[in-house]
């Protein structure tokens, strides 16, 4: 059964592509309610983790006891797992756009706070944690379609943001600016719209968020935010833009021990700014639209409409944004250049994971560049074209030889009913991976492939070397590089 | 093998078309295009270097009143003598190699160097750097403009990125450039073959060479067309024929033994290729290699700290790459060209680090640059009259727009029009060091 074109558009970029019954299932329902059970994933639970190690599933391979939660190359792969196994594949994406929006990175942090405590703060799952520490990344799952506000409080007092935009050394003496610099030009909205007094206002405001690390034992260490009010600078802080719904800009002279509530106060601004919400719009445009085209300024003023009118709501943005003509308009398919991740993660799907494991994407994905909880800056990754180099294109391309190497048998067995001829061969196979088209030349370069070399006979040896080399050159090739 | 490809860059402004040739024809393309025979090798210090630990200005009690935790102590400076105006300077203690090469006139440093209305921004001062357009920091890069001067057909190895994604200085609208991080890894892969077909050792051995060879023939062709209604594809295309059409000439440089031995950073492996491609004459003009780490807000230090081991970095770094091209003979041909984003904050913050500040430094390195020290420093004691400072004494206040040193390397060292690739005449005479 064909899986419906609007259907795999919706699973490429709402998920990380589709294996063939799961494109299938899909397809049987309608658009809107496949949308519907993306967007309102909690209505499934979240169980994906409990296959971790089960016998048809992507494998994960450690050093010693696989430890998710308090070792960063686990949590990458399990992070690869669940894209890959999860039933609520909006959440991971999600969780994905926030790691890139709110880009934080394990190196740094681990020299702040030492290893361990560095890689909980980015991979420990609360419900698998003494303390209930949670990571930066459990919290980006918590809050994938929650409330932007909540989010954005949430991120201020991450132990792993705090550390790595150095907020721990933020006291009343001396104000560090790096995260409210970073707040405004970066997590909301955006660097012409503030001044360098709201960088060192803001600095102000947050001055006592800092860290503290505890060791209940020899073999752990966390770290955990706290506010110390006595590092809090009490005085009023004024900014250019308004603070207050009634237009004020000064935040008001406070006593130490309510201090915090200074933060709250400028987060509550940022996140209401007029700003903040057309430019939330645009970063979801090029992540589930398109990043061909400039996107029209009445959709960026729709979904920032319901930014605001929903009261930063998430899950209201993002289905507004699925459920929109612009988003199901077919000449929007394939119109974004895939991250690294999602190349990977949509490829073995469509090609297979029998008998691999996620631990063997990790440096392709490095060569690819992206390393996931090590974005090259606070920035992000740069995305779109920036992604396309000689050389990440080549690790892609090598990657796709690394899979279908590993997974040649089980597209063999696959392949073999369609393999009467090299066009049988050639339609099953464009099919199964799904690329953008190809123009009649590039079918027939492919076509050529199966037919060099000895005449067509179809027997075992022979299907098995053409399928796998031409899983890999599709895998490949400039159509598979986009979503 | 000979086809015409049209590429379409993105935003769909400027359409073109370039003769794409095979490797052997481009080899002597390359070599042609770099009559000169000189490279420029641009080095980018990620984060905003401090400057004042770089180049201490030992003799200015300022500087230590306004750092007690992370100034540089003056016993353990390395002396490099005084700038026009009488300043006594010394590099930063970890630099010992860069001082010999200072020493040896071959290191050029260019103090306070920037432009009007510094960018505190990590991002908009990386784009402005880039373009060299502080109004409009969008665009190709100056040396992707340097790049599309060149006529086509374009060898597709004129330019070589060390780093993993194309930086905003070498963007062009024409030419593409390869990122080659690491030329061990650039290459196409087979797939794995079982024998389980009982052939002999040796028919499979040559079958397995044949289906390569298939594959690869394959790759090639599939990424020839040219999409003409899908220029991102066409983007993507062109990107992978040039990865494929330069496979053999990389794997030369992959196998370039060193006449020094690099220390194992990112950026000695990356100035270790660099110098392979130029022994192995692989005709490049233009490399870009870059380090990051130097966004040094917190425990910043002064002998052991966090930005001593980044410097440590870069001195064995450029060290191992000078004496390399020194064995090599191919100094003389070979322009280093230092700079980062912005210069930090003179006073330290509560972080035993330093925020983000404007005037920084750039500094050239090589064979046939005139050495020693370019500018003034800044008096660092704050008073409303003092013009080297700037944002009410927070920062050092530029004196040499970073145009001006740029133009010169454009002028004096590529041959090319610096008033033409910037857009307006940034010349300065002071500023020689080429």
């Amino acid at each position: 059964m064909a899986v419906d074109p609007a259907i795999a558009h919706l699973l490429r970029r709402a998920g990380f592509g589709y294996f063939p019954a799961e494109g299938e299932y899909f397809s049987r329902m309608s658009l809107s309610a496949a949308i519907d059970m993306l967007v309102d994933f909690d209505q499934m639970k979240d169980t994906v983790d409990s296959f971790i190690g089960t016998p048809g599933y992507l494998g994960t391979v450690s050093r010693g006891p696989f430890q998710p939660n308090s070792r960063v190359s686990d949590t990458r792969q399990r992070w690869l797992f669940r894209m890959v196994h999860s039933p609520r594949p909006l959440q991971e994406k999600m969780a994905l756009f926030w790691h890139n929006h709110f880009a934080t990175g394990y190196d740094k942090v681990a020299g702040q706070i030492g290893r361990d405590g560095a890689s909980r703060a980015f991979g420990a799952k609360p419900s698998e944690e003494d303390y209930g520490v949670r990571g930066q990344y459990e919290l980006f799952r918590e809050y994938a379609l929650g409330n932007f506000r909540d989010l954005l409080i949430e991120v201020s007092r991450d132990p792993a943001m705090v550390a790595w935009l150095d907020g721990d050394t933020n006291v009343r003496a001396k104000p560090q600016e790096n995260y409210a610099r970073e707040l405004m030009e970066l997590f909301t909205m955006g660097v012409d719209f503030f001044t360098e007094s709201d960088v060192y206002a803001g600095a102000r405001v947050f001055t006592g968020w800092n860290l503290r690390n505890f060791y209940p034992n020899d073999d752990d260490r966390y770290s955990t935010f706290r506010f110390r009010s006595s590092q809090h600078d009490t005085d009023s802080k004024t900014f250019s833009f308004p603070i207050y719904p009634d237009g004020g800009k000064t935040i008001p002279a406070r006593s130490a021990g309510s201090g915090q509530q200074d933060g709250l106060d400028l987060i509550n601004a940022v996140a209401a700014h007029p700003e903040t919400g057309p430019r939330l719009a645009r970063k979801l445009y090029a992540f589930f639209v398109s990043e061909l085209k400039t996107p029209p300024e009445s959709f960026i003023q729709q979904l920032a409409g319901v930014y605001y009118s929903s009261g930063y709501d998430m899950r209201a943005v993002v289905g507004s944004l699925l459920r929109s003509a612009e988003f199901q308009d077919p000449a929007n398919y394939f119109a974004r250049y895939s991250w690294p991740v999602e190349y990977v993660t949509r490829l073995l799907k469509a090609v297979g994971w029998t008998g691999f494991s996620a631990s063997n994407a990790i440096t392709p994905l490095a060569n690819m560049g992206q390393v996931l909880f090590e974005p090259p800056d606070v920035s992000g990754w740069r995305l779109g074209t920036d992604w396309f180099s000689t050389g990440t294109l080549l690790a892609r391309m090598n990657f796709a030889a690394t899979l279908v190497s590993n997974q040649q048998f089980r597209l063999l067995s696959d392949a073999l009913p369609s393999a009467g001829t090299p066009e049988s061969l050639f339609a099953y196979m464009r099919d199964r991976l799904a690329p953008a088209d190809y123009d009649t030349q590039a079918s027939n370069d492919l076509l050529n492939y199966l037919y060099a070399g000895a005449a067509w006979t179809g027997e075992e040896v022979q299907v098995r070397i053409k399928a796998a080399g031409l899983a890999r050159l599709i895998g490949g090739s400039s159509e598979y590089q986009f979503v | 093998m000979h086809f015409t490809r049209r590429e379409f860059v993105r935003g769909g402004v400027t359409a073109f078309t370039v003769g794409f040739a095979a490797p052997a024809f481009l080899c002597d393309l390359a070599r042609a295009q770099s009559a000169t025979g000189r490279n420029l090798v641009v080095l980018y210090l990620s984060g905003g270097n401090d400057a004042l630990s770089t180049l201490v200005p030992y003799a200015d009690p300022a500087y230590y009143a306004r750092r007690p935790e992370v100034a540089v102590p003056s016993g353990s400076v390395l002396q490099i003598g005084t700038d026009a105006a009488g300043s006594a300077l010394g590099l930063h203690p970890n630099l010992t190699g860069l001082k010999s090469i200072f020493d040896a006139g071959r290191l050029a440093i260019i103090q306070r160097t920037g432009y009007t209305n510094s960018s505190r921004s990590h991002f908009r001062g990386t784009d402005i750097y880039s373009t060299a357009n502080p109004q409009v920091a969008y665009g190709p890069g100056w040396l992707g403009r340097y790049l599309d001067t060149f006529p086509s057909p374009v060898d597709p190895l004129v330019a070589w990125n060390t780093s993993r994604s194309l930086p905003h200085t070498l963007k062009a609208d024409v030419v593409g450039v390869p990122s080659i991080p690491n030329a061990v890894n650039y290459a196409f892969a087979p797939v794995t073959q079982y024998n389980t077909s009982g052939a002999t050792n040796s028919d499979f051995l040559r079958a397995n060479q044949d289906e390569a060879e298939y594959s690869k023939t394959a790759a090639l062709a599939i990424s020839s067309h040219v999409p003409v209604l899908r220029p991102h594809l066409a983007f993507v295309n062109g990107t992978a024929q040039a990865a494929l059409a330069t496979l053999d000439r990389v794997a030369g440089v992959a196998a370039y033994t060193p006449t020094t031995s690099y220390p194992p950073t990112g950026l000695g492996r990356a100035l270790q290729a660099v110098a392979g491609a130029l022994a192995t004459e692989v005709g490049t003009q233009v490399f870009w290699v870059q380090t990051g780490g130097y966004d040094t807000h917190a425990r910043q230090g002064t002998g052991a700290g966090t930005l001593s081991f980044l410097l440590n970095t870069l001195n064995s770094g450029l060290f191992a790459f000078y004496t390399d091209l020194s064995n090599q003979g191919l100094l003389d041909q070979t322009l280093v060209l230092q700079f980062s984003e912005f210069g930090r904050r003179v006073s330290e913050n509560g972080s035993a680090g330093t925020d983000h500040g404007a005037g920084g430094l750039m500094m050239a390195l090589g064979g046939r640059v005139r050495g020693g020290l370019y500018g003034t420093a800044a008096n660092l004691e704050y008073t409303p009259d003092n013009e080297t400072l700037e944002n009410r004494g927070r920062d050092v206040r530029h004196e040499t727009d970073f145009r001006s040193v740029y133009a010169r390397v454009i002028d004096d060292w590529l041959g090319a029009s610096s008033v033409n690739i910037l857009g307006a005449d940034f010349r300065n005479p002071a500023i020689d060091f080429v």
